[in-house]
């Protein structure tokens, strides 16, 4: 028999018991569904992190205090590690607090960000309007203030910022300058585009501390990142007598660290998505079983006239094959709708990859076999006699 | 010229050790080709295990069967299937059609598996169906015929692969007597006019009168084996060359 006649003998088989073989599918479309939209999800999430750590600024190195160890780091530190360290082009101490910010009758909750003058050129953000705080800011400790381009409109809405008075933690600042918009950051690195920076000296003041929260270092092109990271810490250790007092990144490490946990978030949700689509396959199974037991005297009589085993076996396993086929199609469309609306609804960008649509089809297609072949091969080995008996 | 079937003491037991049970025992037939013959016996004299394995549904446990000549009882299942779909035509006590078909795509069924292009399969359908006057049924399900229509139907499926032979287990069980006797009828032109070697079991004397050889079976033996001679032959009443397949089966 050849392949069209045992198509043409699955599709009438399907056609004969619509509802059921929609229900069956059903199961098929939920389980790829779910694969591509979750995993959607999940590669997108980790590409947007991906990008804005890579925006934090190429050959970056960053330096935290450990957290069990009760060390701080201090403004010395920075200028340390700037004077002694080959191929350091700058270290850019930081110190970030959510404070009230106001202006007239508005008040926002933002990212106040204690920095240099430095911070545009480490950061590769600079400013749009205005200047960006100066050496003088820092070292005289000037309640001057320069908005992220959201801030600015967040907090002044059409109206020209640069010259206003705001007050940040109750204190007046000179606003001097508006950042340009990075678009880049919130979910794990802060929203670039929305922060206050101010001179790290005057943040130190208003929080009553002499602590910096982290050191930023950029690193010269072509300079070996590993050298200069051991470098920083061989000067830590020395200060502290401790070499676990700071933990110091590369954004290299710090790249491999957020692939890893995505990748392990996406193979995670993927798989349960993959549990989903094992139970549309034994939903196959199932129906198929029922349908080899109700259709036991037509086996019979197809094998009485002459039907071999293979004839039976393969107009029941294209119907699995089909039932999963059409399932996984349909799947991975409602997949690339639901991925396009969880985006939406919860702002997370997502990302259809063709690799996982592939994988999430051929996943399908091989459950319609695999769940297909035993009531098939059950059909194909009936009895004709006994077959031919059956009520 | 060498019989169309030969038995050579078939014997076929089901089962094994002490609860086998012998359904046939050392059984020698020979059918003749064009002849039409009715096998009679109580139940469980063996004469569905005999016709199960003169169409090839099953294998003698020991002995020889030769269909035209060749070894048929040691052929795998594949081979079987080939010979069921090239030289025998079946015909049930309960029609067994398929339900969802038509009965042109009914008839179709065994040039299905015998590769036949589709227009040629069409045409095929529509002659075999014409020969047991169901030429203006071709698109009824068999819900929508008559008991006697849908044997007819089921002949025609029988018929239309231009088989050898036809095997027929109580064609008639299921039809009210009239119509029974169209089916004799048209069993009777089919061996006639087409020259097809019919087999069909019957408990009906009358019936067993209507063919032209009568086997008796009992326990598994041949216990009789007579030609009708001409004076007792009964011609069925003529299968209505009208097309008209009599009345309704209930």
């Amino acid at each position: 028999m050849n392949p069209w006649e045992s198509l043409r003998l699955a599709l009438d088989g399907l056609r004969a018991n619509r509802m059921r073989s929609f229900l069956t599918m059903l199961g098929v479309i939920i389980g790829v569904a779910a694969v591509v939209a979750l995993v959607s999800v999940g590669t997108g999430a980790s590409r947007e992190v991906t990008a804005q750590v890579e925006a934090l600024g190429s050959n970056l190195v960053m330096v935290i205090p450990a957290s069990a160890r009760g060390r701080d780091l201090r403004l010395e530190d920075a200028a340390a590690i700037e004077a002694r360290v080959d191929g350091v082009l700058a270290a850019l101490p930081n110190l970030r607090k959510k404070l009230t910010v106001r202006w007239l009758g508005r008040s926002e909750e933002v990212d106040v960000v204690g920095t240099t003058e430095d911070m545009p050129q480490v950061q590769r953000h600079p400013v749009a309007r205005g200047r960006f705080l100066s050496h003088q800011d820092v070292l005289y400790r000037r309640q001057v203030a320069v908005l992220g381009s959201r801030t600015a409109e967040r907090l002044f809405g059409p109206h020209d910022p640069l010259g206003r008075e705001i007050f940040v933690a109750g204190r007046p600042f000179a606003v001097i300058g508006v950042m340009t918009t990075k678009g880049q950051g919130g979910i794990i690195v802060p929203d670039a585009d929305d922060q206050v920076f101010i001179p790290i000296t005057t943040a130190q003041r208003i929080l009553g501390t002499t602590r910096v929260g982290s050191i930023y270092v950029s690193v010269a092109e072509g300079t070996d990142v590993g050298l200069v990271t051991n470098h920083i810490r061989r000067i830590f250790e020395v200060r502290f007598n401790d070499p676990d007092a700071v933990e110091v990144f590369s954004q290299e490490q710090i790249l491999a660290a957020v692939g890893n946990v995505t990748g392990i978030l996406t193979i995670l949700l993927g798989s349960i998505a993959g549990i989903s689509l094992l139970v549309g396959g034994i939903g196959i199974m199932n129906i198929m079983l029922v349908s080899v037991t109700e259709r036991t005297r037509e086996i019979g009589v197809r094998k009485a006239v002459g039907a071999k085993r293979r004839d039976i076996l393969a107009q029941f396993l294209v119907e699995s094959v089909i039932i999963s086929l059409t399932g996984g199609l349909i799947g991975i469309g409602l997949g690339m709708l639901g991925s396009e609306a969880i985006a939406r609804l919860g702002r997370i960008p997502s990302s259809v990859s063709v690799g996982w649509v592939l994988v999430a089809f051929g996943f399908a297609a091989a459950v319609g076999v695999f769940f297909g072949i035993y009531p098939a091969m059950k059909a194909a080995r009936l009895d004709p006699i006994e077959a031919l008996r059956h009520d | 010229m060498s019989p169309l079937i030969e038995l050579q003491g078939v014997t076929k037991v089901y089962g094994e050790g002490r609860l086998s049970v012998a359904a046939l025992q050392e059984l020698d037939l020979r059918v003749w080709e064009g002849e039409l013959v009715s096998i009679m016996g109580p139940s469980g004299s063996g004469k569905s295990t005999l016709m199960n394995i003169l169409g090839c549904l099953d294998r003698p446990t020991r002995g020889v069967y030769l269909l035209e000549g060749r070894d048929v009882s040691a052929l795998t299942d594949n081979e079987l299937a080939e010979i069921r779909n090239r030289k025998v035509g079946f015909v049930f006590q309960t029609f067994n059609l398929l339900p969802r078909a038509t009965a042109a795509e009914n008839v179709e069924l065994p040039l299905i598996y015998r590769g036949v292009p589709r227009a040629e399969r069409r045409r095929m359908a529509r002659e075999a169906l014409e020969i047991v006057n169901m030429g203006h049924r071709l698109t009824h399900r068999p819900a929508q015929l008559s008991g006697g229509e849908q044997q007819r139907v089921a002949i025609a499926r029988a018929l239309a692969g231009n088989p050898r032979i036809i095997l027929a287990d109580e064609p008639t069980g299921n039809l009210d007597s009239r119509t029974g006797e169209e089916i004799m009828g048209l069993f009777q032109r089919v061996n006639e006019e087409l020259g097809v070697t019919v087999v069909l079991v019957t408990h009906d004397p009358r019936r067993a009168r209507q063919t032209r050889r009568i086997i008796r079976m009992l326990d598994g033996r041949l216990v009789g084996d007579d030609p009708v001679p001409d004076e007792e032959f009964v011609r069925a009443a003529p299968g209505g060359p009208d097309g008209k397949a009599g009345e309704p089966a209930g």
